[in-house]
């Protein structure tokens, strides 16, 4: 416990601000990439496909708190919020590009792809699922629910998650490796954490 | 590399036609191209040519799809540097006259090279417009003479894995493999591209030879070709053998048919920029009136 018990001492410190600041860094990185015209021949492509991976990172990130202080005891609960939120300003902002940038307001097109197209149908419910979340992150959300039904409220985050991952296998025109591998990650999370409920006494 | 303009002369200014038939000659016209001035010999601009602006040498060289060279767009450019397109032979068999291995210049010999400014649309939704430099397939059909019996033409892409790191994985069944009906590949349209902007053709493009048919989704133009097959049934195809549903083996530009997973009713212009007006894909890409009769009484959505 000595190397957590120091991390968790040098982190006491810091406000969760921090984790705010670090995560607008990417957001920033692809700001200045526009600017210097380093998005490459198809920008708007690439602001989406960012976004989307930064949201499904952080998505990711905020999974592995609860692992990692059972695990080794690092405690990073305090910075949850933060990271949560982060993701979804991402997936927010994904969206807006698909909608503006991408299909452009053609609302035909996109409400078909809303029905018809299953990736899209599964980044969509990822999507939905992540709204309330973000809308009951504040403190005083937290209150009025009540500790318990926040809780589970929130457990909302692995299905979202797992629509998220399946979003990107399902949205590639082969089997590259690294949506697999997202998928996996989402996957091996979600069985932690219900290894760990069904072992919790009732 | 400088990227060429429009208003440049290019090593196609300036170099006698013969010249263009010989590949070596070719390689060698661009390096005489800072000692010569602008002369005749300008390529004929083709028939068929759109007016649209074309795209920038940038867009087209640096946003390809060449699994053999990686997934990711930027892949064949990184990567398809050190392929030996020199030297190059065609093998082409099946049922022809005259079936052989034929050297690349040999397979160039009197065909007329022109400058084809074509639109280039991709099943995944996104176009470019681009100015190939080639010569009508049918030109070499003719000469190596189609037999009664040929009905379709398969064609395939070079396997190299000491020189395509793409190919390590079995992304699809190598090698890359396409194939038309051979009225389509006897169309006027339908072409055998050595470059592209009067510049010999990229690596990443497919060099030294590729087809191109405008009105067909980008993956059917098939690239870095050595062997051409007449055959008398439908050819294997790479990507309807990988994924049947969403790909045909027509795969003719269709506005009104999707892709299994997302819609072909429009398309978004590469180069046009963050704010780029999406744009509404045409019925054969827009060669309708040239290719549509191809395919009178055939239903497209059970052969898309
Ligand atoms: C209504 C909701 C959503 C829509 C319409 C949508 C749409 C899209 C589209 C069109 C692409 C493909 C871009 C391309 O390669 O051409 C994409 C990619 C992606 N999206 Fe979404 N998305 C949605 C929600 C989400 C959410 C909530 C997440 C994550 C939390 C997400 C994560 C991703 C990822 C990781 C990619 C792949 C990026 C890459 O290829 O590197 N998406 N999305």
């Amino acid at each position: 416990m000595t190397v957590a018990a120091a991390i968790n001492g040098a982190l006491r410190p810091v406000p969760p601000a921090v984790v705010y600041v670090l995560g607008v860094l990417p957001a920033l990185w692809l700001v200045m990439l526009l600017f210097a015209g380093g998005l490459g021949v198809d920008p708007v492509r690439r602001l989406e496909q960012d976004l989307g991976l930064y949201a499904l990172q952080f998505l990711i990130a905020g999974l592995c708190i609860t692992p990692l202080r059972r695990l080794t005891g690092i405690n990073l609960i305090r910075f949850r919020r933060a990271v949560g939120l982060i993701a979804f300003g991402y997936a927010a902002l994904h969206v807006a590009v698909w909608v503006a940038l991408d299909l452009q307001f053609r609302w035909a097109e996109i409400g078909a792809a809303l029905v018809k197209r299953p990736y899209i149908v599964a980044g969509a419910a990822a999507f939905l699922m992540l709204v309330p979340l973000a809308w009951t992150s504040t403190d005083s959300a937290m209150r009025r629910m009540g500790a318990a039904a926040w809780r589970r409220l929130h457990l909302l985050v692995y299905p979202a998650a797992l629509a998220a991952a399946v979003h990107y296998v399902w949205l590639v025109k082969r089997w590259p490796i690294e949506p697999i591998l997202y998928l996996a990650a989402v996957a091996a999370l979600v069985g932690l954490r219900v290894l760990w409920r069904a072992r919790r006494p009732a | 590399m400088r990227h060429p303009r429009k208003t440049d002369p290019t090593w196609a200014d300036v170099t006698p036609k013969p010249l263009w038939l010989n590949r070596r000659a070719l390689i060698a016209g661009a390096a005489a191209l800072a000692a010569a001035g602008p002369a005749a010999a300008r390529l004929p601009k083709g028939r068929f040519s759109t007016d649209e602006a074309p795209n920038s040498w940038d867009d087209i060289t640096s946003y390809n799809n060449f699994y053999e060279f990686g997934l990711d767009k930027g892949d064949p450019k990184r990567n398809a540097q050190r392929l030996t397109t020199d030297p190059w032979s065609i093998v082409i068999d099946g049922l022809v006259d005259r079936p052989g291995t034929y050297d690349l210049a040999d397979v160039l010999k009197d065909q007329p090279l022109e400058e084809r400014i074509y639109r280039f649309r991709c099943v995944e939704a996104w176009s470019m417009v681009i100015p190939w430099v080639g010569f009508e397939l049918q030109g070499l059909l003719n000469r190596v003479g189609v037999q009664p019996g040929a009905k379709y033409v398969a064609f395939e892409t070079l396997l190299r894995p000491d020189e395509m790191p793409g190919v390590a994985r079995r992304v699809l069944d190598w090698p890359y493999r396409e194939g038309l009906r051979l009225d389509e590949a006897m169309h006027p349209l339908t072409i055998l591209a050595t470059g592209l902007y009067s510049e010999p053709m990229p690596k990443q493009n497919g060099a030294p030879i590729r087809l191109v048919v405008p009105w067909k989704y980008g993956f059917k133009s098939i690239k870095s070709i050595i062997r051409i097959t007449l055959t008398e049934t439908q050819p294997f195809t790479s990507w309807n053998d990988a994924a049947p549903r969403e790909y045909g083996f027509y795969s003719n530009v269709n506005p009104e048919v999707s892709h299994p997973r997302w819609s072909q009713a429009s398309e978004r212009r590469i180069g046009d920029g963050l704010f780029g007006r999406r744009r509404d894909t045409l019925m054969f890409n827009g060669y309708g009136d040239e290719v549509a009769g191809l395919y009178a009484g055939m239903d497209l959505r059970a052969n898309y």
